[in-house]
Formats: C-alpha cells, structure tokens, sequence
C-alpha cells in the first residue's frame, strides 16, 4: 500500500497540493482523516469544498427521488468525505442548519447538539433542536445510501472492506455504479479481488452495456464462473431478454452460458450430496458397525446397542469435564483421551450385559431383542437418574470446528471430514482385529462352528463375552464420534437404533463389508433424496425401500450361503 | 381347508369354548364389567362406596382396549411366531380412523368454525378436504375403515414379507421400519393427518356427547363386548386345525413348509386378522381418551406391547388380557407416584421376564403352567443345561 500511496503522489500533484492545504489547515487528528485520504487512490477526483458544499445542499428537497439522484451524484465521484455524510443522514445525523442553510452533521449531548461542518470535517457550533431541521430519510433512501456507501467502500485501503464493497455491489447490481466500479478496477491491485471485481462489472455490463460486445463480453466472463449468484443473474437477464428487446445473439449466448454454468453448478451439487451422503454414511457406519459384530458375527439382537453408543457419548462429556482444569480449551486432548477410555467403558458394560443376561438366551433371538430392549431402557433411565434429561455440552477441539468454503456454495466442515476419516480407522481397525489376531480367530472359529471351536480348547463363552464386550465398546468409540454432531442426551441411543439395524440389514449379516457398503449406500441415497423430497420424506422413502429390498433378499446385499444359514 | 371348516361349522362354540378355563374366567369377568361398571358410575350415589368415578371408568377402558392390542398380538406372536414390532402402527391408523370421523363430528363448533374442514386444515390454508377424508363422516364408514385400513396394511406388509420368507429378527425390524415410517408421515403436516398435534378436541360420537358419564359407560361396555368377541375370534382361530398349522409353524416353520403346507398364506391370514383386531382397539381407544397423534406409532411402544404379552404369558390368549392390565396398571401408579422409578421398572420387567417368566404370570401359577415347570429357578437352570447341550448344533 505504501508503494501504491506514493505512486499515486507521484502522479498527481494536485493530489499532494491537496494534502498540504490539509496539514496546515487542520492539525494533528485531521491529518489521520488526511492519511485516509491521501492513501485512498480517490483523491484525484475529490470535490472542490465549495463544490461539496454545494451538491449537499441540494440534499434539501423533499422529493425522495431527488434526494437519490443526488447521492448517486455524490458517491460516483469517490470523495471520502461524502461517505461520512452519507453515513451520517443514513444514521439520520445530517441536518440543515437555519440560520445559513448549511447542512452539518449534528449530535444530541444532553439538550444541545453539536455541529460537524461537512467540509472541514471539524466542530462548527452548537444550538438546540429548534434551530436544525432534519434531513429526512425513507426506506428507500436508506437503500440507496447503503448502495452509495458500498460503493465509496470500494476504494477502501483496507482490502476487506473492498472485498465486502464489491460483493455488496454485486448483490445490487446497479447500473448507475459501474462508472465507480470500472474506476475502482483500474486502480485495483489485489488479483483475486481484481478478479470479483471483474465479474461485478460483468454483472451489470450484461443489462446496462452500450454496446453488444459489452454484453457478449460480459457473458463470456459470467460464463466461466461457477456460482449460485451468477446462475441466478444469467437467469435473470434470459428470462427478461426478450422483452426487453436485447439483440438475439446476446441473448442466445446468454441461454448458452446460463446452461453451461447451470451443467457446472448440478456437477458440483452432485459432489456435494455425494460428500453429505458420505458423511450421513460415515456417521451410519459408526453407529452400525458395532452391531454388525454383535447381530452379524454373533446373531444376538442387540436392542441396547445405542445406549452403548450414549455411554461412549457421556464418558466423552466425563473425560472432558475431568481434563477441563489441566487442558487449555480447544484441545484435542481430552477427545483423543475418550477414544480408549469409552471403548473401555461401553465395552465392560456390554461384559456385564452378556454375562448377566445374554448368555441365558443365546439361541432365542426374539426373546433376546426383549431383553436387551429392557436393558436399554433401565441404562436410558440410569442415565437419565445421574445427568439428568438435558443435553451435555461436548465442546469440539479446534481441529474440528471451521469448514472449508467453496465458492460453488460446497461447503465441508471439518468435523464431518474428521469423522469420515475416524470411521474408516475404526472399520480399517476391526477387520485387523478379526483377520490377525488369536481373539479374532477364535471369535471367527467359534461362529463357524461352535462345538468344534469348543473341542480343540477355545472357551467359547469367554469368546462370547468379549465378541460382545468388542461390539459394545466399537459402539461406545463411536458415541465418541458423535458426541461431536449429536446432542449427548439419554435419548442419544434411539436416535441411531433404528438406522443401525437397517444399516446392518440392508448390508447383510455377518459382513464387515456388507455393513460398509450398505451404511454409505444408504447414506448417500438418503442425501440424494433430500433436495428432492425434504428430510423427511427422504428418510421415509429410504425406509420403505429397505422394506421392499428385504422382500428381494431376505438376507441382506452380501448374505452368507450355505446351512449356516438355516441354523 | 374345506374339511375342516365343515366339521368346525358343526361342534357348538361352547365345547371348546367351556373346555378353556381361563377363557372362562376372562369371559365372565369381562360380563361382570360390562354390567356393574356402568351401574357403578352411573347409578351409585358418589358416596357408595361401589361408586365407581368416571376416571376410573375411563382408566378402565384404556386397558380394555390394550388388552385387545395385547390379544391381537399374542395371537400372531403367540401362536404363530411372528414378533410384531410394529403393531401399534395398526393400532394407530384404527384410531385415526375413529379420530377422523370425530373429527368430521365437531363440525362448525371448532375454534375457526368451518363445517367442512377441521381446525388444522383452516389452520394450514387448506380450502378442500382431501379426498381421504371423504365419507369419515358416517359413522360406519369410519368403523369400516378402522378395520379395513389396518387390515389392508397388514396384508400388503405380510404379502410381501411372508412371501418372501421373511422371519424371525428380520421381520421384527422390518416391522418396526414400518411403523417408524408412518411415524415419520403422519409428523408431516402435508399428510392432512394433524401433523404432530394429531387430532383432538373431539366433541360427540354418533350425537352422544364424549364428555357424559353415558357415553363413557357406553364406550365401556363396548370395549368389553369387542375384547370379548375378539377373544371367543381368536380362540377360534387356535382351536382350529388352522391353528394347529399355526402352531406348527411357530414351531418348526421349514417342517410344515416341506409336508406341503402353504406358510405364507397361513401366516398372512392370522396377520391380516391380528391386524384387524389392533385397529378395532385403536378405533375403541381414541374417543376415550380424546386424542390421537403420530407418537401411537412410536416404535418404542410397539415393543411395549409385546412386554405386555410376555408378562401375561405368551400363547394363551387370555394372558395377554391379564399382562396389559398389570403392565399397565403399573405405568399407571408408578408415573404416578415415582415417574423416575418407571423405565427401571419396565426395563427390569423385560429383562426379568424373559429370563425367569418365559411363560408369563400365567405359567408361574400352578393351575395354569405347564406342569413339568415346578418353579421359575429351576426353569432358568433347564434352559442353560438344554443350551449346553444344544451349543453345537447352532451356528
């Protein structure tokens, strides 16, 4: 910016006359308004005082649409002394005074308002109420002033202010600002803003160009932008084209351009849902993958497996309340900690559950469902007891919070990737656990043949215990998970119940990758199905499909054959 | 079929009928209460002491029509094996039938006084009434629909699953996705169903105002003459030789399927009734307790029902009757007295039942259990020693 204060000295000397005048004229606090201005590239076109003060005077008239004509007159040429007036009648300060007609910017202390001369910018008397008449502003003025203002902005030396001018002039889209715009283009130095400012321009050059390679021009800059924004724009100008008598070469572009961005923008809507669907199946996965062990590997109806998945997400509230005085806030810490001591945790509980209860009914799965449901509802309550019904607040660590942000209107939060990340571990993790390890080959021995895992010295029921201990514990890593996306309530568990079980359905039983596949496939048709029919309707959609697909394969996408079936 | 229908037409109802001694006994109370509930409430001075006040009397009605709801899933659970965890949702649409018609009944006296449509639909900007709602104004269409509704659901859902050999856990969870479906439609506004509020603030049934100690009485009494006319249905039905296949079924369903017999078309049939009789107790439910709204088709409550069945003692019929009322009963004192206490109870009872009543409070009492079942601890230790044997068998 230093650089670009100096060039535009070197080039204008009457901009250094100018700044000079200021110095002596106005002491120490003016000359940090001055730097204002000098820095700002606008000095060249600034008004003369007594022009300024002239066109603020015409300010007093009633008519509301003279009024605007005038604070087009006044913003289109860049004096930033015309934003502070123009920001002061929005605020409804700008007064005209009586005894010399000269409009001043008045503030109320007490009973006495203080003057502000809108030239000099310094104090300049004080009187009463009755002394002043208002400037008066409507809806409509306020509209146009903060069109006015956003466009002064846009010679800003602070670039994010530029930044916020140029996307508020593109939301306006008046014609009457691109004189400014195209001005503010040629002093623009930053590339990326260079570049909005470009597609602003291009906005407005497609209705309000002179010429037809204006417009053509125009629409070949719109065309090779990918955003919500310029699709409604194009669509805008096509559909009132016609009417409005544009030439039919203008307009048969404009139609190819719109269908072109319109082709991009469904492309990356199909990214998008697919990303959301991945991320719904990510969370599904999580949530099912436990039950895939407990109901696939050891056909027991797990009806309490979402309250393990509640257990994993209250001892990740437990952990970080515990850690809350020795960690800074926002650490990754306290979450890392959950991971283990939640597996640990669901998983002793699903010991017990499978000591106490399951063993008696291996064998009788719907008297199991029952039981396990009655155990669900004692930990629902047991929960309920000790934390009460509200919800805990689980604090997400600072690499999980904040999103990456495309300009197509894709947006991917961290959290969602993490999880999808998370998940893929956890799967990644079980299959090891089943393919490498003695547990896991017992586990896989004594569901393909229990006597026999039995006759060769495996203790089956200790297997049980701890397959079921597995199942519990995978459920509570993923109330971990989603203790991050969800509220950790009691009710946490009933939330997943009902999806999991699908989940597992649909993939088949007794297949890791059954229940992979099936948690991302339903997770991406539901999200497919949600722009279309709503959330709702979506999910009800994708039950009844399930209904129906069971019809068609009673035992899932990837079923086990043979007579091990039957048993 | 045909043979069995014509030797059955034949032997009186009442031989089977006297021979089932609980259903005698669940017969001639259900007469007994028909009878001296209403004198009770309506004719006993508030001071007798066999005044009975008109909460009671609805408290009482509730559980008639949950003892149906019980039955009808007994009668599929029980006798054929098919866990429903999804019968509420029968129970529900025969309610919203009922509450549809009285919803027509309100006319102009609702809150925005249309004649045609109800309060919600004015609410919602809705200027027609959609055609589903035709004809919920007469009275026997209403009743009509609460059964063919239901039914109808049923026999599709059973068509399809017991077609395709659906069983077991499988068709417990499709069922519950099935419910928890029409949870979610009938949350929707755009259902024309009430949306999440339901339907409520009913006025009269047939020009009886539902707020008279006479209606109520009435609504009791019929509560009784359903559940008992459902009961003598299902006892038909598994004194049959269809109930024997039934049984059979539940038993070893692969063994029936392979002596020749059709399992599926038996299997839909007992649904589709079973349905029918859970939409009979909805329809029954709505008008006493003055409401009905889409949490009925909660799965939670579906599976609340079995409970029911199981305390009572699966497979008798009448232990279902009496497992509503003690479940029940018990919802109702401890939301009561200790609301915190109630899902450690009900979850307990689950537990406790499964794992030391499988036979319900019918099977602990000597008259009714079966008589090789001395006592409910050494029912527990037969069933690790049959799983001990029987380990290697299951895969």
């Amino acid at each position: 910016m230093r650089n670009d204060m100096f060039s535009v000295l070197r080039r204008s000397p009457f901009a250094m006359k100018k700044a000079a005048q200021y110095v002596v004229r106005f002491g120490a606090v003016v000359a940090c308004l001055l730097m204002f201005a000098v820095v700002s590239p606008n000095v060249a076109q600034a008004f003369s005082d007594e022009e300024l003060r002239n066109i603020a005077e015409q300010l007093n008239v009633k008519s509301a649409t003279k009024k605007v004509a005038v604070i087009e007159k006044m913003a289109a040429d860049g004096d930033p002394r015309v934003a502070a007036i123009l920001k002061a009648m929005l605020e409804g300060d700008l007064y005209v005074r009586d005894s010399d007609e000269h409009v001043v910017i008045a503030t109320k202390k007490g009973k006495v308002y203080t003057h502000i001369d809108i030239v000099s910018g310094e104090q300049a008397g004080e009187s009463l109420s009755k002394e002043l008449s208002k400037i008066k502003i409507n809806n409509r003025l306020r509209g146009a002033l903060r069109d006015a203002l956003a466009t002064l902005n846009l010679f800003s030396p602070d670039l994010t202010v530029r930044t916020a001018a140029v996307e508020q002039v593109m939301d306006a889209r008046d014609p009457a600002m691109l004189p400014l715009l195209l001005r503010a283009i040629d002093r623009e130095e930053d590339e990326t803003l260079l570049a909005r400012m470009e597609l602003a321009q291009a906005t407005m050059a497609l209705a309000a160009g002179e010429t037809t390679e204006e417009r053509l021009s125009a629409i070949e800059v719109l065309a090779s932008e990918t955003t919500p924004q310029i699709r409604a724009v194009l669509s805008q100008f096509v559909a009132s084209a016609e009417a409005e008598g544009f030439e039919p070469e203008v307009v048969s572009a404009a139609k190819d351009a719109l269908a072109s961005v319109e082709g991009r923008l469904s492309t990356w809507q199909t990214v998008g849902d697919v990303y959301r669907g991945i991320s719904l199946g990510s969370v599904l996965l999580l949530a099912a993958v436990g039950l895939a062990i407990t109901f696939g590997v050891m056909g027991v109806i797990n009806m309490a497996h979402g309250e393990m998945i509640m257990i994993g997400a209250y001892t990740t509230f437990m952990v970080q309340q515990a850690l809350a005085p020795f960690l800074p806030s926002g650490s990754a810490w306290s979450l890392i900690i959950s991971v283990p001591v939640a597996f640990l945790v669901a998983g002793m509980v699903g010991v017990v559950i499978e000591r106490c209860v399951i063993r008696f009914l291996y064998g009788r799965p719907l008297e199991t469902l029952l039981a396990t449901w009655g155990v669900s509802l004692v930990l629902q309550q047991a929960i309920r007891s000790i934390f009460g019904a509200t919800n805990q607040q689980v604090t997400a660590p600072d690499f999980m919070s904040g999103a990456v942000e495309f300009s197509t209107g894709l947006v991917l939060t961290y959290n969602r990737l993490w999880i999808i990340l998370f998940s893929v571990i956890v799967v990644a993790g079980i299959a090891a656990v089943l393919r490498y390890t003695a547990f896991g080959l017992q586990m896989r021995a004594v569901t393909q043949n229990r006597r026999m895992a039995g006759s060769v010295g495996i203790r089956t029921g200790y297997v049980d215990a701890l397959t079921f201990g597995l199942g519990s514990g995978i459920a509570g890593i993923a109330g971990v998970a989603l203790s991050q996306i969800s509220n950790v309530s009691p009710n946490l568990g009933q939330t997943y119940i009902i999806d999991s079980f699908m989940v597992v359905v649909f993939g088949g039983v007794g297949n890791l990758w059954g229940t992979v596949l099936g948690a991302f496939s339903l997770g991406i048709v539901n999200k497919f199905l949600e722009p279309v029919a709503g959330a709702v309707l979506a999910k009800i959609f994708v039950l009844i499909a399930l209904i129906l697909f069971i019809q068609k394969r009673p035992k899932g996408l990837f079923a086990l054959k043979g007579r091990a079936v039957e048993a | 079929m045909t043979d069995y229908r014509q030797k059955y037409q034949m032997t009186p109802v009442v031989g089977w009928l006297l021979k089932d001694r609980g259903g005698m006994i669940l017969l001639a109370i259900l007469i007994a209460a028909a009878i001296l509930v209403p004198i009770g409430n309506l004719l006993m001075p508030e001071t007798s002491a066999f005044h009975v006040p008109t909460w009671m009397l609805s408290l009482l009605g509730k559980y008639l029509c949950y003892a149906l709801l019980a039955l009808s899933v007994d009668l599929i659970w029980g006798f054929c094996g098919i866990l429903s965890l999804g019968h509420g949702a029968f129970f529900a649409l025969g309610g919203y039938a009922m509450g549809m018609y009285l919803m027509r009944q309100i006319g102009d006296r609702g809150v925005y006084g249309n004649p045609e449509l109800p309060d919600f639909m004015v609410f919602l900007n809705w200027t027609e009434l959609p055609w589903y709602w035709y004809g919920f104004d007469m009275f026997w269409f209403a009743i009509v629909m609460a059964m063919f509704v239901p039914g109808l659901l049923a026999f599709v859902f059973g068509f399809l699953a017991f077609r395709s050999r659906v069983t077991g856990v499988y068709l417990s969870i499709i069922t519950q996705a099935m419910t928890y479906a029409l949870l979610l439609a009938f949350f929707r506004n755009d259902m024309g169903f009430g949306g999440n509020n339901g339907l409520t603030d009913f006025k009269d049934l047939l020009g009886y105002s539902l707020q008279s100690d006479g209606t109520r009485s009435g609504l009791f009494v019929a509560s009784c003459v359903f559940l008992g006319i459902c009961y003598i249905v299902a006892r038909g039905i598994t004194q049959s030789r269809l109930g024997k296949v039934l049984i059979a079924i539940r038993d070893a369903e692969a063994r029936v399927r392979f002596t020749g017999y059709r399992v599926e078309y038996y299997k839909l049939f007992v649904f589709t009734v079973s349905a029918v009789m859970a939409g009979i107790a909805g329809a029954l439910y709505v008008p006493q307790v003055g409401i009905i709204n889409p949490g009925e088709f909660a799965p939670a409550l579906s599976i609340e029902i079995v409970i029911w069945v199981a305390v009572g003692g699966r497979g008798t019929l009448y232990g279902a009757v009496l497992g509503a009322f003690i479940v029940n009963y018990a919802k109702t004192f401890f939301t009561g007295v200790m609301p915190d206490f109630w899902l450690f109870f009900l979850g307990g009872l689950f537990i406790a039942v499964t794992l030391f009543l499988p036979k319900g409070v019918i099977g602990a009492v000597p008259a009714f259990g079966s008589p090789d079942r001395k006592s409910v601890l050494s029912g527990l230790r037969k069933r690790i020693a049959d799983r001990r044997t029987n380990e290697g068998g299951k895969a």
